[in-house]
């Protein structure tokens, strides 16, 4: 019940943060909008090099680079909270460790969720075909979004409002737009370029997303398990660092 | 009856003594205040006992629960309104309220009738739908303090209630505080002389970790043999006392 009270805090924290909220769930479909556009006026003939581009592709790819700002929602809240002495009254209260990671991990879930149905419905005006597979896709995005919220969680218990800006809100998102198959084929780079993607989860969540969608069933999970396999260390380790956080009271 | 008590407690960081076999004891329904200049070890003691930073020897006792055993159990009982303004910003005043309530253990219901209470015993009508960033430095102090006491706690931590307000906010709460007295045991650390000698039942003063004096202020008065408050911190607080 207390995590409940604390994640519906959360969740309005986040909602009322209009700035962040509109170019968080904008910002991606932008790109996706004028991706598309710069893809219906490529001839026929180039259809092949920019396949990437194409909505069944593109879609799934900007599905998971628009979870990368849900890590600055998450790592925002938790800087914010840290540099007031909100933190100090809470941590003052009954509420434990777990309580505090699941608080501010819950309402992330859902708007993730959110983020990616409204990434798949724009995808809908642009061509996609919507069935079951699309939800499949959405299901899909889940581990990845874990993977994005443990990053947030992390970097706002590490470091303040202003680097988590900097880290969660420039370099994050563009290692997931590099590492990811979403602009560019990373093996058309090769060498390590590629390695390093393939190590990286997110790739993995772009491939795992594409064969949801086109209905690749049996190809969804080896590439899933990557990301879930991060997702879990991911969780532990920004658990046991925010622990240990709490504990030095900072 | 103690409400707290303090047993050799004694916090280190590396080789710095941040509190020293610090002995003190606090009546049940008690305001005493905890006077030092900045680094005496207030806040760290003020810490120790919110269970916010555990000791590195000795205990605290407080309400028989120990700060290092039961610190659960402690928690549950106190409540600290924090030196800074302490409130969600984006929360409403009401909202602020009831999410305190409701991380001590209090269902909706009674959640929103202890907010309500607090909003009328604090005058926040007119203000109960705004944000917190919305308010003044002063009505956000009275928030931050209504906060603490929604959870109807046996001991209060005050720490610096008063800092950086003007003197008719200041005013104010003191008379908010003085409602209080009785009720409920209040540990305030403050800066303002004048604050502790005006609400304070006892008052301890600390130097270097260190508590150097307590007492009423009379006794304090007559110890220091001067009766001028601010003459006798700068006895007992400076080096040769």
């Amino acid at each position: 019940m207390r995590t409940l009270i604390f994640a519906s805090r959360n969740t309005k924290e986040i909602l009322r943060d209009l700035i962040t909220l509109i170019f968080g769930l904008g910002f991606p479909l932008v790109l996706m909008v004028l991706l598309s556009a710069i893809n219906a006026s490529i001839p026929e003939s180039a259809a092949e090099a920019t396949k990437l581009f194409q909505i069944q592709n593109l879609a799934p790819g900007i599905s998971v680079f628009g979870l990368s700002f849900i890590s600055l929602f998450s790592a925002m809240l938790i800087s914010k909270d840290r540099t007031t002495s909100f933190i100090l009254r809470l941590f003052t209260s009954p509420l434990k460790a777990s309580q505090f990671i699941l608080g501010y991990t819950l309402p992330l879930v859902p708007l993730a969720l959110i983020q990616t149905a409204v990434c798949y419905i724009a995808a809908l005006f642009l061509g996609l075909e919507i069935n079951l597979n699309t939800l499949l896709a959405i299901v899909v995005n889940i581990p990845i979004a874990l993977v994005f919220i443990a990053l947030g969680l992390l970097f706002g218990t590490m470091f303040n409002e202003k680097a988590v800006g900097g880290i969660c809100g420039a370099l994050l998102t563009n290692l997931s737009a590099w590492f990811s198959n979403i602009w560019f084929d990373t093996a058309l780079v090769g060498g390590w370029f590629e390695t390093l993607s393939n190590l990286m989860p997110f790739v993995h969540a772009v491939m795992a997303a594409r064969y949801a969608v086109s209905g690749e069933f049996s190809e969804i999970m080896p590439e899933l398990w990557w990301v879930i396999g991060y997702a879990v260390i991911l969780l532990c380790v920004s658990v046991a660092v925010f622990t240990v956080k709490m504990k030095r009271n900072k | 009856m103690f409400a707290i008590k303090t047993i050799d407690l004694t916090k280190k960081y590396k080789e710095k003594t941040a509190v020293d076999s610090l002995n003190l004891t606090v009546n049940k329904g008690e305001l005493y205040a905890l006077l030092g200049v900045n680094g005496a070890g207030k806040s760290t003691t003020i810490k120790m006992l919110s269970c916010l930073v555990p000791p590195t020897g000795g205990d605290a006792l407080l309400l028989d629960s120990s700060v290092k055993k039961d610190s659960q159990k402690v928690k549950q009982r106190i409540n600290v309104s924090p030196q800074e303004t302490a409130v969600a910003l984006k929360l409403s005043v009401r909202e602020n309220l009831e999410l305190i309530a409701g991380i001590y253990g209090f269902n909706k219901k009674e959640s929103a009738e202890k907010a309500q209470k607090l909003i009328e015993k604090f005058d926040m009508h007119e203000i109960a739908k705004d944000r917190a960033s919305t308010l003044s430095g002063g009505w956000q102090r009275r928030l931050s303090i209504a906060m603490a006491l929604i959870t109807d706690p046996e001991i209060l931590f005050l720490d610096e209630p008063t800092l950086g307000l003007d003197v008719l906010a200041r005013r104010e709460l003191w008379a908010q505080i003085e409602k209080l007295k009785g009720k409920m045991t209040i540990i305030l650390t403050t800066h303002y002389l004048e604050e502790a000698e005006a609400l304070s039942d006892r008052i301890g003063i600390m130097a270097k970790g260190r508590l150097k004096a307590e007492g009423t202020v009379a006794e304090l008065k007559g110890l220091a043999g001067t009766d001028d408050f601010e003459e006798v911190f700068v006895r007992i607080a400076g080096e040769d006392f």
